[in-house]
């Protein structure tokens, strides 16, 4: 029955409606058609305008600080005997990759003609950097946030006010993210008109992860380039990225989806153990559904309703997944990995002294996979260093005082 | 000839469908209070499917999913308690849900008992018309139920006929841009209702969102077939200890 499949696919482009395989799509009511069709109909011809283009490539370089460097990291190579190169999307401003699809979302709702920007999100990443552009570009900001998180993520709810954004406590449900984004989505419902939606990952309906994941794109852009500067070629051997709604994994995957010669490793968390009731390795315990609007793994009761995930990191904390990452899944294109709260917590540790720098505790996850993986000193691994620390101190602190560091 | 086109053929007019969420307030409440809304005059019952993330409904909604999930309801339990429904409800019954737990029970599984029940329709707000033409439509057609499309002032009038051509029973006309239990001034919506009017559309028309008494039923009725109640019944419900006596104060209060 399903007409997709026979339509050329990669694994890069989605279907006219938005399917990649057997998922994706927009599973939306009808109260949010004209929104979503505006932008399935506008994305893609707003964003090769060449003023579109213009604005966003100086936004990139002058405001965001792109390119950010691809690093050799030599005392993490040595400990590994491998190759490994670290895209440092933590050296964005905002301090992670978030960022990149900010600018170019508000660039496109300013040529919407839309006045309101709302936002759903969870550790406050994109929170923040929804609040950034929208003092940017002196846009009005309205982020919705799960009372629970607002309480756990107090910094970054203050940064996201002293932005000018107004901060909305989704009280519903399990007050997380599931729920913050079921809040945006009930918003955009109610002000249909001057409304845009930064969602702020790759899910969501048809056009957002295919957009979201053109925006994140500019990662695996510069890391080709980068990478043969370095090495002479621009195909890595592998990519590693964390994996939540997995934004940062699209970007770092994007330019190399249909090369098949490069090894993707999408990481997801696995909380306390995958099997331990307390996890939000959707991969690994997702089935078939709808979420937010697509058709993809989703962590459910048999019953079909909708579960809390756990994970130490906010920011993996979500009982979804892409449909471009549930196809990499399904067709065996990608690689998924899962690493508890307690290894990403210890690598994120090695990676701090052995590199002097200090990972987001989403990226943690992906430094830990390396010890789950065989690799030799003929391959070049690329790690996207999705985010910055800072905002994971307060748990680096308890960990340093529990493990007498 | 289902039996919700036989209840449009008998009366064209003020014609109320009422939506309770199954399992609630009580678990064992879905047929006390389906009894007591055919006996108090609703001609059509919208029974929920409870779920732990509706988009489209309110608040107030979603408090008795949350409780008729605590409650322990699911599409399983609810169709042990539709079996023999139809020998105490003759009213058409719809089902409302979302998606996500239709999947998970199966879809064609769920098309499949939710006929041999009796239930006459299913309102499926997030499944959209790509999908319901290219897997899901066939199904539904083939156990006989009706399929409701959803219509919002935002709708392009190409798209409305679409909608009705692939509707059968009625068409639901949302009242304005809102999840469920927004209250919008209803003359503001009037226009809306005769330009829907205009387009002489294959289906009769329910309008909902916002209608909470008399007055606003009045209102929608004037400009369509009927409409439907949903937050205001179950705000009602809310703490009663008398289904049967709050539906029927209910129920008087807006016929």
């Amino acid at each position: 029955m399903r007409i997709n499949s026979f339509i050329m696919q990669t694994y890069q482009q989605p279907t006219k409606q938005g399917y990649y395989g057997r998922f994706g799509g927009a599973y939306i009511p009808e109260m949010l058609h004209p929104n979503v069709e505006e932008l399935q109909l506008r994305y893609r011809e707003i964003m090769q305008e060449p003023d579109f283009q213009q604005e966003f490539q100086q936004l990139l370089r002058d405001y965001v600080g792109r390119p950010t460097p691809l690093y050799f990291a030599k005392r993490l190579s040595q400990a590994f005997s491998t190759n490994i190169y670290l895209k440092r999307e933590d050296l964005c401003h905002t301090g992670a990759h978030k960022i990149n699809n900010t600018i170019g979302q508000i660039l496109l709702a300013e040529r919407l003609g839309k006045k309101r920007i709302i936002a759903e999100t969870g550790a406050g990443q994109h929170g923040v950097a929804t609040a950034t552009v929208c003092a940017l570009k002196g846009m009005e900001c309205i982020v919705y946030m799960g009372e629970k998180d607002i309480e756990r993520q107090a910094p970054n709810v203050a940064r996201m006010r002293m932005l000018g954004a107004k901060v909305v406590p989704a009280v519903s449900g399990s007050k997380t993210l599931k729920d913050a984004t079921n809040e945006a989505i009930r918003d955009w419902i109610n002000n249909p008109v001057d409304t845009h939606y930064i969602i702020g990952s790759v899910v969501g309906p048809h056009p957002y992860p295919d957009m979201v994941a053109r925006f994140q794109s500019i990662i695996s852009e510069e890391i080709k380039w980068q990478l043969k500067e370095k090495t002479g070629s621009e195909l890595p051997s592998h990519v590693i990225a964390c994996v939540g709604g997995g934004s940062n994994a699209a970007g770092a995957f994007f330019h190399f989806l249909d090369e098949l010669s490069v090894q993707l490793v999408a990481v997801e968390a696995a909380g306390h153990g995958v099997n331990s009731g307390m996890s939000a390795a959707t991969t690994a315990l997702g089935k078939s559904g709808v979420l937010h609007g697509s058709k993809s793994l989703v962590m459910q009761t048999a019953d079909g309703q909708v579960v809390e995930p756990h994970s130490i990191s906010a920011g993996l904390d979500y009982p979804g997944i892409g449909p471009l990452h549930a196809n990499l899944f399904d067709s065996g294109r990608g690689k998924f990995l899962a690493v508890t709260d307690e290894d990403a917590l210890r690598a994120a540790f090695d990676v701090a002294r052995l590199e002097g720098i200090i990972p987001a505790l989403e990226t943690a996850h992906a430094f830990s996979a390396l010890h789950q993986l065989s690799l030799s000193n003929k391959e070049q691994v690329v790690i996207c260093l999705s985010g910055r620390g800072d905002k994971d101190l307060a748990t680096y602190m308890k960990q340093m005082e529990m493990t007498g560091i | 000839m289902s039996r919700i086109n036989a209840l449009f053929q008998r009366k064209s007019t003020r014609v109320l469908n009422v939506y309770c969420t199954a399992g609630y307030p009580a678990l064992t409440s879905t047929l006390p209070v389906m009894e007591a809304l055919q006996e108090n005059g609703a001609d059509l019952i919208e029974l929920g499917m409870p779920y732990s993330d509706p988009l489209a409904d309110g608040p107030v909604i979603q408090q008795s999913s949350s409780i008729a999930l605590a409650n322990g309801m699911t599409i399983e339990t609810l169709f042990h308690q539709l079996e023999n429904f139809r020998e105490r409800i003759s009213v058409p019954v719809l089902l409302m849900g979302y998606m996500n737990p239709v999947l998970q029970f199966g879809f064609e599984r769920f098309c499949a008992e939710a006929a041999r029940v009796g239930v006459d329709g299913l309102i499926l707000p997030d499944l959209p018309e790509y999908e319901f033409e290219t897997e899901y439509g066939a199904i539904i057609k083939k156990y006989g139920l009706d399929f409701i499309f959803l219509v919002t002032p935002e709708t392009a009038k190409e798209r409305v006929l679409r909608l009705d051509s692939l509707s059968s029973g009625f068409l639901y006309a949302v009242s304005s841009s809102s999840t469920t239990g927004s209250a919008k001034q209803l003359p503001a919506v009037e226009a809306y209702l005769e330009r829907l009017q205009s387009y002489k559309l294959t289906n009769p028309v329910l309008v909902g969102f916002g209608i909470k008494d008399k007055e606003s039923f009045d209102a929608a009725a004037a400009h369509a077939n009927g409409a439907i109640i949903g937050t205001a019944y179950i705000r009602a419900l809310e703490g009663s200890t008398d289904i049967a006596a709050t539906t029927r104060d209910f129920l008087n209060g807006v016929l």
